[in-house]
């Protein structure tokens, strides 16, 4: 038999339950739990004790199977961990170029396995240094792009044939993966060897981290166009990475960020066929971003939820045969919106178990937060104590030596099991709808997630919520923290640069490549060999996105709260 | 009857993070107050204008992407040149604490920090804003 207890112990249970809870009754009013109710930092309601009564259906072959197996709710591969280390992923880019660079090399040294990049506002927002709307951001909060020298300076002497490349690169992600792989090729190394990630995740922008440029509809095309092109061309590359994390940030409950998630990834997915291309042929390119929050328990019910819920989608709904096509691999960021700018030493701690929670979870790869990242971008301390953290996880503690440890865990299987059911009912609304493109039209996973994070700011003003070191614990000295200083000269080097590159390239071969890009754009070829032919040819991320604006339109926030 | 206070919340500058903004408009609105939210992507040219065209009585400015010093100052400039420095500004969002008297030294009436209660927020604008 299937079921994890024999029914005959049910009714046992049951009795046994009871009994334990008339005992509890019994108890001085101070040592019962009393009337409060107890629940997730997501607001679901926690009983005080898990029994096999809860999984009482429990059919293990059908929920679980096992690791690399259908529905993969133990992890997507066979030996999980003994077999490969997830990838310590480290987000990093400040001020310029070089600076990046050179941060990159240092975390590799240290024992990072993989790299991530984080762009400044104006090169998110499809925006060169030298525009006006970009004064004042250049470098702030990420490196700042402007040309393919931009980008060879970033990747100087690493590896990138070996190490895999995350960027976190929304608006114009064609644009930067154009760079990236052009870089690549003109250092000799080919594009079917390149392996890494673009975020290229739009209609999560739309929904919560609201990074954007053209409307939803010419987004999906745009998206679609890279994941033909990496299918047929960049075979290692995962084309995008369905996100979570900032629907999270943005103040959803983990139910929403799981549901939303997935709905994203139904849309793209569906897009992607409806374009004409095999569902197993770019499924298993497909990635996904979680966050870690502080809500141990509840997360890793997230994950393995997802797992489940996402080879169900793909098998039954998309019929796909393969699979690596069921498989959703996902990177994690802990929790930004969990850390403290308030002793700031606690967020340390913070990481610690939100980290813990993803790789119990099964996560591919992880990046943990540096306790100073509520403040400004990471020091080079702050960053190494965060790698630090995930390789004592790994190599000491030996939390990783087993597969899904808390597997069969009364409470773990029934939080799986509710965060399931709950987001499999926002997946249904929002089918009916008529899909996450027409909801989100509609504003309504925007308004879903305003009020939850509305509902938690309230919980927090009345402490109901506790967030230590701000509403509890409070103490008035202030606590000295060194904080990374963007170095103010940069944005006249930046601009110096991106001038230099422009007076110094063949103009006509530049003007005839934005006309190629701007006739890809309103016909229907894809726009990926553009892009590459135009960032060969040195021009700027804005005259490529300036395209995709001129053609498609400019979305505009609606504004509302 | 008394004029209520009228409140533009807006986002400067391209950081999208709007959470906070979000919240707080809507606490505003809760509260009482008259609220106009920009939505996202304003120049400190837009957040000016639309401030005097609702004849706000104050101006609550968030920024999260560490571009607060220069657009902020922008929108004091446009303020003072289009003689509308009687608005009341104050500011959220990641600000260090060091630019925090820096930000106040240019005009900026308040600064409120990440983990501020929304409460002691609405108190501050019931005791600091009048309507004009």
């Amino acid at each position: 038999m299937n079921a994890l207890f024999k029914l005959d112990e049910v009714g046992k249970i049951k009795l046994g339950k009871k009994a334990w809870q008339e005992q509890l009754q019994k108890k001085p009013a101070g040592l019962r739990s009393g009337k409060e109710t107890f629940t997730t930092v997501s607001g679901k309601e926690i009983e005080p004790l898990y029994t096999p009564v809860d999984i009482n259906d429990f059919d293990y072959t059908d929920k679980l199977g096992f690791p690399g197996q259908y529905p993969f709710t133990r992890g997507v591969q066979a030996s999980m961990y003994r077999g490969k280390p997830w990838t310590m992923r480290m987000f990093a880019g400040l001020g310029s170029a070089e600076e990046t660079n050179e941060r990159f090399h240092y975390l590799v040294s240290q024992g990072q396995t993989g790299l991530s990049t984080a762009f400044d506002m104006p090169t998110l927002m499809g925006y060169d240094t030298d525009d006006p709307k970009a004064s004042g951001e250049c470098g702030k909060c990420g490196v700042a792009i402007d040309t393919l020298k931009d980008m060879e300076i970033l990747f100087d002497g690493l590896p990138v044939d070996k190490l895999t490349a995350s960027m976190t690169i929304n608006p114009p992600a064609p644009v930067l993966w154009a760079m990236y792989i052009a870089t690549a090729e003109k250092r000799g190394i080919p594009r079917e060897k390149l392996g890494g990630t673009i975020q290229n995740d739009m209609l999560k922008e739309f929904i919560a981290q609201k990074t954007f440029m053209c409307p939803p509809e010419a987004s999906m095309r745009l998206i679609v166009d890279t994941i033909e092109f990496g299918t047929l061309e960049v075979p290692r590359w995962n084309t995008i990475s369905i996100s979570g994390y900032h629907i999270r940030e943005a103040g959803s409950t983990a139910v929403q960020e799981l549901a939303f998630t997935l709905a994203d990834g139904i849309a793209y997915v569906q897009a992607a066929i409806e374009r004409g291309l095999d569902v197993d042929a770019f499924a298993p390119r497909l990635s996904f971003f979680f966050n870690a929050h502080v809500d141990f328990f509840e997360e890793i019910a997230k994950y393995r939820a997802a797992r489940r819920m996402w080879a169900d989608i793909m098998k039954n709904r998309f019929k796909a045969k393969s699979e690596r096509s069921l498989w959703l691999r996902f990177h994690t960021q802990t929790a930004g919106c969990s850390l403290t700018a308030q002793q700031p030493f606690n967020n340390v701690v913070r990481t610690t178990v939100e980290a813990l929670a993803a790789v119990l979870g099964g996560t591919q790869s992880l990046h943990t937060n540096s306790f100073d990242e509520v403040l400004a971008i990471p020091t080079e301390e702050a960053a190494t104590i965060a790698l630090r953290t995930q390789q004592i996880l790994a190599e000491e503690t030996g939390v990783a030596n087993t597969i899904d440890p808390l597997g069969g865990s009364y409470f773990v299987e029934s939080l799986t099991d509710q965060m399931e059911r709950a987001a499999c009912e926002y997946i249904n609304k929002i089918d009916d709808k008529g899909g996450m493109l027409k909801a989100i039209e509609r504003n309504y996973p925007q308004m879903e997630i305003a009020d939850a994070a509305y509902s938690f700011q309230r919980d927090f003003d009345e402490q109901k919520k506790i967030m230590v070191g701000v509403n509890k614990y409070v103490i008035d000295e202030e606590i000295p923290v060194d904080i990374y200083q963007t170095d103010e000269a940069l944005e006249d080097r930046q601009l110096a640069r991106t001038n230099e590159v422009k007076n110094n390239r063949d103009q006509k071969r530049v003007k005839q490549c934005l006309e190629r890009l701007g006739e890809a754009c309103t016909g229907k070829d894809n726009v990926m060999p553009c892009l590459i032919e135009a960032a060969s040819a040195y021009a700027t991320l804005q005259e490529m996105c300036d395209v995709f604006r001129k053609v498609f339109g400019i979305y505009r926030d609606p504004g509302t709260f | 009857m008394a004029r209520k206070i009228r409140i533009l919340v807006a986002k400067p500058g391209l950081d999208g993070h709007d959470r906070g903004a979000r919240i707080i408009a809507r606490a505003f609105r809760d509260a009482g107050f008259e609220v106009i939210y920009t939505g996202l992507h304003q120049t400190p040219e837009q957040i000016v204008s639309a401030a005097i065209q609702e004849d706000v009585d104050l101006i609550g400015l968030s920024s999260l992407a560490a571009a607060h010093l220069y657009l902020f100052q922008k929108v004091i400039d446009l303020l003072k040149s289009q003689g509308a420095d009687d608005i009341m500004l104050v500011g959220g969002g990641i600000i260090p604490e060091k630019d925090v008297d820096k930000l106040k030294a240019m005009g900026v009436r308040e600064i409120f920090p990440p983990g501020s209660s929304l409460e002691a927020i609405v108190d501050w604008v019931h005791k600091n804003v009048k309507p004009r």
